[in-house]
């Protein structure tokens, strides 16, 4: 079966974000870009199934502007064998992205598609699912474990009250949690063999999607700030203080 | 005016405790009717539990044996029914709601507002982005369903003075069997529960082992409190991962919180940054966590935290 996995290009992780001024959004001139980690861990968890051999073909795929094509580069290095880029020069929504992976998931009839369980940007949580209620195929979200048997997957999700497991008949949808796996590193033959795969350029309209109304963001502010660093030199100290403030 | 769909996150016996607080922000909406829906098989007190909250005009009871395990897949095609007699459709932002509510709305062809933390009208919106680093303001179309989640940790649980009333009924819609509910492996504790104790006592890897964590499970029973994790101690398998605390765990915001040995990366403040005073021990005194602490002990936690829980006494 083919794998499709879905890569956003996000802000780095490890970046330590900035609000404009003015109330417009988040500087993201001359900020790292990265792979959206949990799409990483979906990407890993996708060749990890190619690997022991429960499926022939890896599809990246990213919606977005031009350098997302970075990103596809990322993902053709670690493995996959060739990569869609559908190209918008707007960010887009959850709905939008869903309505254009079910397309391509139309298209290429996958047995999979393994996307993160959120976007660390704009922390929505939503395209895996929407994608799953528009092909009217099953979801399985914040997994840790998926084990393929036959058609069907046997997946371990990270739910509030500890582990739960379902068992889904394939195609299915797969959102990905932090303890999945662990994504292996690209080395630099892999990204030089990954200038050779294919990236396929595509739009909305050659897929015939129309994008969803979106939310509007009408301001973007920074979070109140907590007036931290107090130190204190002993436990008795802490304790005094602690009592002080009634909360022991 | 807003109609407002509340669903109830449970467990089969009770309510969920982020579902009282989605109440009290469905309550903040202009809503001329704010039903709970409890998708049950065979009900425990499920439905009476959510009948007492206030703010709540009914109680609507789905009774069927395909509701067991409250499978996204399976509800999502019944609330999508019931939604016709609603403007707005939500959820507490749990795992349960997280998974259920996006699988709702793109049947309905609508978007989602996810994790709201305060309802400006009943359709503008504050949200987090960025792991909470930037609060956004979102407007949404008027004129569909709107489908969202709710922040719990932005809101205090509704009161229970009310008495609504509980009404079963029958939702006809055709559902799938390509998704089947295996097992859970949960972790009862006789601990407060994590999301909503007014104390919490945290380990990070800096607790070294799955033992070492008595330290903090003794400092936490002497206060009274619930005990979370940072992701590297969940990863290094010293505890569960429902003890997870931050942007991808849970986000809470009891009046005390104890980071022990937790560095206090931007992915972990992202779940404590509502709580009412910060307390971090850490043996390195460059540690981040420092900088949001409302107090700080630089010291090492085998010391320090024996010698806290002692002096507590
Ligand atoms: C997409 C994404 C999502 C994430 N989501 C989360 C999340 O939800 N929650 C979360 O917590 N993390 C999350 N993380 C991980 C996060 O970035 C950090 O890696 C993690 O929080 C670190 O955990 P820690 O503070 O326990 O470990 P470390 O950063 O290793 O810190 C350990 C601390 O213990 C101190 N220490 C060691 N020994 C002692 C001692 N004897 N006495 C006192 N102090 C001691 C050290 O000085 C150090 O500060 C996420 C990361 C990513 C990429
Ligand atoms: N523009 C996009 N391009 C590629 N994948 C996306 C895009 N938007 C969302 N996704 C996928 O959907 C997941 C969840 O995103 P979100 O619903 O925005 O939090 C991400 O981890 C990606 O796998």
């Amino acid at each position: 079966m083919k794998l499709m996995v879905s890569v956003k290009r996000v802000v780095d992780y490890n970046v330590r974000i900035q609000v404009k001024p003015d109330g417009s959004g988040v500087v993201t001139d001359g900020v790292k870009m990265s792979m959206n980690p949990f799409d990483e861990i979906a990407m890993e968890e996708a060749l990890r199934i190619k690997e022991a051999g429960n499926a022939e073909e890896i599809i990246a795929v990213t919606i977005g502007e031009q350098k997302a094509q970075e990103q596809l580069r990322t993902a053709l290095a670690m493995g996959a064998d060739r990569a869609i880029h559908v190209e918008v020069d707007e960010d887009i929504q959850p709905l939008t992205a869903a309505r254009v992976l079910k397309a391509l998931a139309d298209k290429e009839q996958p047995g999979m598609v393994l996307l993160g369980k959120q976007a660390i940007d704009d922390d929505q949580g939503q395209t895996g699912q929407m994608l799953a209620a528009l092909w009217d195929r099953p979801q399985a979200t914040f997994a840790s474990k998926v084990d393929l048997d036959g058609q069907k997957a046997k997946v371990t999700r990270e739910v509030d009250a500890g582990l739960e497991t379902i068992e889904v008949d394939l195609p299915a949808v797969v959102t990905t949690d932090l303890r999945l796996n662990e994504p292996r590193y690209v080395k630099l033959p892999d990204i030089m063999k990954a200038k050779k795969k294919p990236i396929d350029t595509t739009s909305l309209a050659d897929l015939g999607v129309e994008a969803a109304p979106g939310l509007k963001v009408t301001n973007t502010a920074p979070p109140p700030e907590r007036q931290g660093g107090k130190k204190v030199e002993s436990v008795d100290e802490l304790v005094s203080e602690l009592k002080n403030r009634g909360l022991i | 005016m807003a109609k407002v769909l509340l669903i109830a996150d449970h467990d089969g016996e009770n309510l969920n405790p982020t579902t009282p607080k989605a109440v009290a922000c469905a309550a903040d909406f202009s809503p001329e009717a704010l039903d709970v829906a409890v998708f049950v098989s065979g009900d425990n007190g499920v439905a009476d539990q959510a009948a007492k909250l206030d703010g709540v005009s009914r109680v609507l009871r789905i009774d069927n044996p395909a509701n067991e395990h409250c499978l996204a897949a399976m509800l999502a095609p019944q609330i999508v029914k019931m939604a016709a007699d609603y403007t707005h459709v939500l959820v507490a932002g749990s795992t349960f709601g997280k998974d259920l509510m996006a699988r709702v709305a793109a049947l309905l062809g609508v978007l989602q507002v996810s994790d709201i933390m305060k309802v400006e009208s009943d359709y503008v919106f504050q949200r987090p982005i960025y792991a909470g680093n930037a609060i956004t303001t979102v407007e949404a179309p008027s004129d569909q369903v709107l489908c969202g989640t709710v922040r719990a940790a932005s809101y205090q649980a509704a009161g229970e003075g009310n008495s609504a009333s509980v009404e079963d009924i029958s939702v006809d819609a055709e559902l799938p069997d390509h998704t089947r509910f295996v097992s859970v492996e949960t972790h009862k504790s006789d601990r407060p529960d994590l999301q909503t104790a007014p104390r919490v006592v945290s380990g990070g890897r800096g607790v070294g082992s799955g033992e070492n964590f008595d330290i903090i499970y003794k400092l936490a029973d002497k206060i009274n409190a619930g005990v979370g994790a940072s992701r590297a101690a969940v990863d290094a398998g010293y505890v569960p991962n429902d003890m997870q605390v931050g942007q991808t765990g849970k986000i809470i915001a009891p009046e005390l919180y104890i980071a022990v040995g937790i560095s206090g990366a931007i992915q972990h403040w992202a779940g404590i940054k509502d709580a009412g005073t910060i307390v971090a021990i850490n043996k390195d005194e460059e540690a981040p966590i420092f900088e949001v602490a409302d107090l700080g002990l630089v010291a090492d936690l085998f010391d320090a935290v024996p010698e806290l829980e002692q002096k507590l006494g």
